[in-house]
């Protein structure tokens, strides 16, 4: 099966539809799926709701959906660099589930790996676990979180080979692999796509058994936080 | 007299011991990483998924693939390791972090912490503290000991949602380290040229001896 896709608009043909669920990989703008993104704006998906730990910033990264009104609901840890975001939000635009940071994590790596519920000590004793199921294992009480699983993901890794093992590249790997394992098709997009037998098969960070379509592109990368020292 | 964000960071490193795996969150806590004492050599995690920070990097080592959990940009060391967001959040929950430094809005006598919103007002999101202060070994608070009207932070109870009940273990502020302690809060130190009477006066949350 021919995974190699031309573009980012015809990797996601056939894959989306108003008001599905996404889970899309990054950490602020480092590690997204740019190509990815930008085709979603162009494609007027919408009512979508969207498991990423951040919803990038303004004008950038997953911050153009919100612009476009595209976003019904994000599943997110931090929002702090969005100040659409948080506009939305407070005026009861945009619908925001708070998850940990960790407990998102494993919602989508649980999800990936078949498992529906896992107890986490995390958000005990927080509004995060109002309405959660409380139970205690030796002496300690845990709150039940739930698996993810999403009708697509989105992520951006470094390299892949054709059969789509990928390999991510220093911290801009973070939310992808677990995002990778929770979407029922993931599209993965990356700066270079070589032949099979090209990759060391114990380098491989995720298995191409994951990835369904894939796409090479230039990436613009952008900086949030450029801190240098003297050399 | 009291003690500066830098004296804090300070203050704050003196809690690193030798060979630890700590954590340090955003703003002051990021500044303590400059004051490690000598012969302590510590590794920093950070969450969004590396262990081992090297400092910032210089303008031609600038990497938009590599930043810190402030989205900064840094550098790597010769043991640094990557790994993705569900595996870092597995050694912080698992109880391999031996320490985390983070900031506070409030804390409380006992030991609960908020620092993630203020409702109606500010929502940044909670991002990895919640996990952290439920997972690593030991919580250390650095903070101002009052807001910027002079309202004590170090409160009886906090007024804003939590990041975690009963989770802190000791508290930095401009004005002394206070510990966690059955009943209260114990004073463990003085911040240079802060006396007990000042200290007390500024803290709502219930003095122990």
């Amino acid at each position: 099966m021919k995974k190699v896709y031309a573009t980012a608009a015809e990797a996601l043909e056939g894959l989306l539809a108003d008001g599905m669920t996404m889970a899309a990989g990054g950490f602020g703008l480092c590690g997204i799926p740019e190509l990815l993104i930008d085709a979603l704006v162009k494609s007027g998906v919408k009512d979508i709701t969207i498991a990423s730990n951040n919803c990038g910033v303004d004008g950038f990264g997953l911050g153009q959906l919100l612009d476009t009104r595209q976003i019904k609901k994000m599943i997110s840890s931090y929002v702090g660099e969005n100040a659409e975001f948080m506009r939305q939000y407070l005026s009861g635009e945009l619908e925001l589930e708070f998850n940990p940071q960790g407990t998102l994590a494993e919602r989508m790596r649980a999800g990936g790996a078949g498992i529906p519920g896992f107890y986490t000590k995390t958000g005990v004793g927080t509004v995060i676990a109002e309405g959660k199921e409380h139970k205690d294992f030796n002496g300690e009480t845990y709150i039940l979180e739930t698996g993810l699983v999403m009708d697509l993901a989105i992520v951006k890794a470094w390299k892949a080979d054709t059969s789509g093992n990928l390999v991510f590249r220093k911290t801009a790997r973070n939310f992808n692999a677990p995002a990778a394992t929770c979407g029922r098709v993931c599209v993965a997009e990356v700066e270079e796509i070589v032949p099979v037998g090209s990759l060391d098969p114990d380098c491989i960070h995720l298995p191409g058994i994951y990835v369904h379509r894939i796409i090479a592109g230039k990436h613009e990368k952008r900086i949030e936080q450029r801190t240098v020292r003297e050399g | 007299m009291a003690w500066d964000r830098n004296q804090l960071a300070a203050r704050a490193a003196q809690e690193l011991k030798d060979g630890m795996y700590v954590n340090l969150g955003i703003g002051i806590p990021t500044l303590v990483a400059n004051y490690i004492p000598k012969g302590v050599s510590v590794t920093l995690q950070s969450e969004n998924g590396m262990l081992g920070i090297g400092p910032f990097p210089t303008e031609d080592q600038v990497d938009a693939d590599l930043i810190n959990a402030g989205k900064q940009t840094i550098s790597e060391l010769p043991h640094s390791a990557y790994f993705d967001s569900a595996q870092s959040f597995a050694m912080i929950r698992g109880g391999k972090i031996a320490m985390a430094i983070l900031g506070a809005m409030e804390v409380s006598e006992k030991g609960d912490l908020a620092n993630w919103m203020i409702p109606g007002k500010l929502v940044k999101g909670m991002g990895g503290a919640m996990d952290l202060v439920a997972g690593v070994k030991r919580v250390v608070v650095v903070m101002d000991h009052a807001n910027k009207h002079g309202v004590s932070k170090v409160l009886h109870e906090c007024t804003l949602p939590l990041t975690g009940r009963a989770v802190v273990d000791r508290i930095i502020t401009n004005l002394g380290v206070l510990d966690v302690v059955p009943g209260g809060l114990k004073i463990v130190e003085l911040a240079d040229g802060v006396s007990e009477a000042e200290l007390r006066a500024a803290t709502e949350a219930t003095l122990v001896n």
